[in-house]
């Protein structure tokens, strides 16, 4: 399978099984377009009808340019094709029985009011809840030892807004580097927050402990006060910016997202990317909403050109960027052509209600965060393990080759088959495939995969 | 003359050999938390055929 696109002046030609980037000129495009569906004299018949006002395009030309496709192809570059699909289950098995990510839910409380919480302003359908210390310790001792042979482990401080239980965060990891000795495992924390309890504490704690920082701002002053604001109605932006300014000043260039999200109010989201920019930060992310189709924040039908356009503008703004001198990164745009994911991630996917699991504040397991508050999808708890078996296989039989609706995507090996939320909010199953989401996923690839061609053409 | 510029990307059928030690990041962990991607993920096998 192999995907053509034009973007940003550039021709490119992705080769799916393969891996390959080609970019490559007018007459090669249309060619490999052509390649499968014609023979050789109708392509040369064609091209040369085509660009018959071009004197470079020749018989001999075109047959030189076939050569040169059918090279790669002998090269397994070029129309490759799928050895995967009979090893999907295979790859996917590696993972099972082992967890190596743990999303600890530290408190089911916020001190905002974000009206487009996914989480229900942080109580996630049910009660306010702080995790205790004691929960906490044994979610990381669970995390050992169903983690095998995996020495790198991932642990999320999440809410709510994780912050209202700072104290006990401070004593958990201070547990988990004790542990991490003992058992000869990298922990790799994150913290997730809003900013209003930022302090000189938390961003010492915090830049020496958290191997990444998650901080929620939505951009522009009145586009982040429309929906994060405190219980008495205020807007946070006036109170966020400052303490964010300082975290990532003196965080010494260790990881970090500004992160935000965008909704039916701001699909021109590139203003917040800006307005990001313009505050001084250089690592950004922007997600879609997560809600219900009928939720006033949702994204509509006709949000989607302008946030494919404003995909495309995003790239273009970071390559202009990245040539003066002032580069930034955007999540999505993160992708590593060279040092990316192997095939058995590429078709196992996330990993949710397998590998990485979520712990309420009371030590229940659910398959990630997004399921958090559905009691059906509970699938145990961290003193007995997973006792939901059967909820779990489904979760474990999602890789990319389970989605019907993925065969024929180009982008399947870059997405895995999407994440297992969305599909079972938009579909109710969460094998089901969330077709918004897909639209904005492979704008995305493209707009990627086209700044890393343009980078690598210009160095 | 040339008419592709092939880019130095990891193949994907090599790494069908040696892939799989499950070191790299969870997904939407520790980052965007709402919508999954995996291409993003950084490869953590140092003995992996690149």
């Amino acid at each position: 399978m192999i995907h053509c696109y034009k973007l940003g002046g550039l021709n490119i030609v992705l080769d799916i099984f393969s891996g390959s980037v080609h970019v490559v000129d007018e007459v090669a495009y249309d060619i490999i377009e052509m390649y499968e569906k014609s023979d050789k004299e109708q392509i040369i018949s064609e091209i040369l009808k085509k660009y018959k006002n071009r004197d470079d395009v020749t018989k001999e030309e075109i047959e030189i340019c076939i050569s040169q496709i059918e090279d790669l192809k002998d090269a397994g570059k070029l129309f490759t094709p799928d050895t995967f699909s009979p090893m999907a289950d295979t790859l996917k098995k590696k993972t099972s029985g082992v967890v190596k990510a743990l999303c600890l839910h530290v408190a089911h409380t916020c001190n905002l009011n974000c009206e487009y919480c996914f989480a229900s302003q942080g109580k996630y359908q049910g009660e306010r809840a702080i995790m205790s210390l004691e929960v906490g310790k044994r979610a990381l001792d669970f995390l050992i030892e169903n983690s095998k042979g995996r020495r790198n482990l991932e642990v999320d401080f999440f809410g709510g807004e994780p912050l209202m239980n700072f104290d006990m965060i401070k004593e958990l990891v201070a547990y988990a580097r004790k542990r991490e000795k003992e058992s000869g495992k990298n922990f790799r924390f994150t913290l997730t927050t809003n900013g209003l309890l930022i302090d000189d504490d938390v961003i010492d704690f915090a830049n020496r402990e958290m191997s990444n920082v998650v901080l929620s701002l939505d951009g522009r002053k009145e586009i982040h006060d429309r929906y994060r604001v405190d219980y008495a109605g205020n807007g946070s932006w006036e109170r966020i910016v400052p303490k964010f300014q300082k975290l990532v000043k003196e965080r010494g260039g260790k990881n970090y997202y500004m992160r935000g999200t965008f909704t039916h109010a701001n699909p021109d989201f590139l203003k917040d990317i800006e307005e990001m920019l313009s505050l001084g930060f250089k690592e950004l992310s922007m997600e879609p909403v997560v809600c219900a189709p009928s939720d006033a924040s949702a994204l509509t039908d006709e949000d989607l050109p302008i946030v494919l356009d404003q995909y495309e503008k995003l790239a273009e703004l970071m390559l202009k960027k990245h040539r003066e001198g002032d580069p930034f990164t955007f999540y999505h745009y993160m992708i590593d052509l060279k040092g990316g994911p192997c095939i058995y991630k590429r078709v196992s996917g996330c990993g949710s209600g397998t590998e990485y699991m979520a712990v309420t504040p009371w030590g229940d397991l659910y398959p990630c965060h997004q399921f958090v508050g559905d009691e059906k999808f509970k699938l145990g708890d961290i003193w007995s393990g997973v006792t939901n078996t059967e909820k779990q296989g489904e979760f474990a039989a999602c890789n990319v080759y389970s989605r019907p609706e993925c065969s024929n995507c180009w982008a399947k090996l870059y997405c895995s088959g999407g994440c297992a939320a969305n599909a079972y909010h938009a579909t109710g199953a969460v094998t089901g495939v969330y077709k918004y989401g897909c639209e904005l996923f492979r704008k995305r690839m493209e707009c990627a995969i086209m700044l890393e061609a343009a980078k690598a053409l210009e160095d | 003359m040339n008419h592709i510029k092939t880019l130095d990307t990891k193949n994907l059928c090599e790494s069908a050999k040696n892939g799989g030690c499950g070191e790299c990041q969870t997904s939407c962990q520790s980052a965007c938390k709402t919508s999954c991607g995996i291409a993003n993920q950084q490869c953590e096998n140092k003995k992996e055929t690149k």
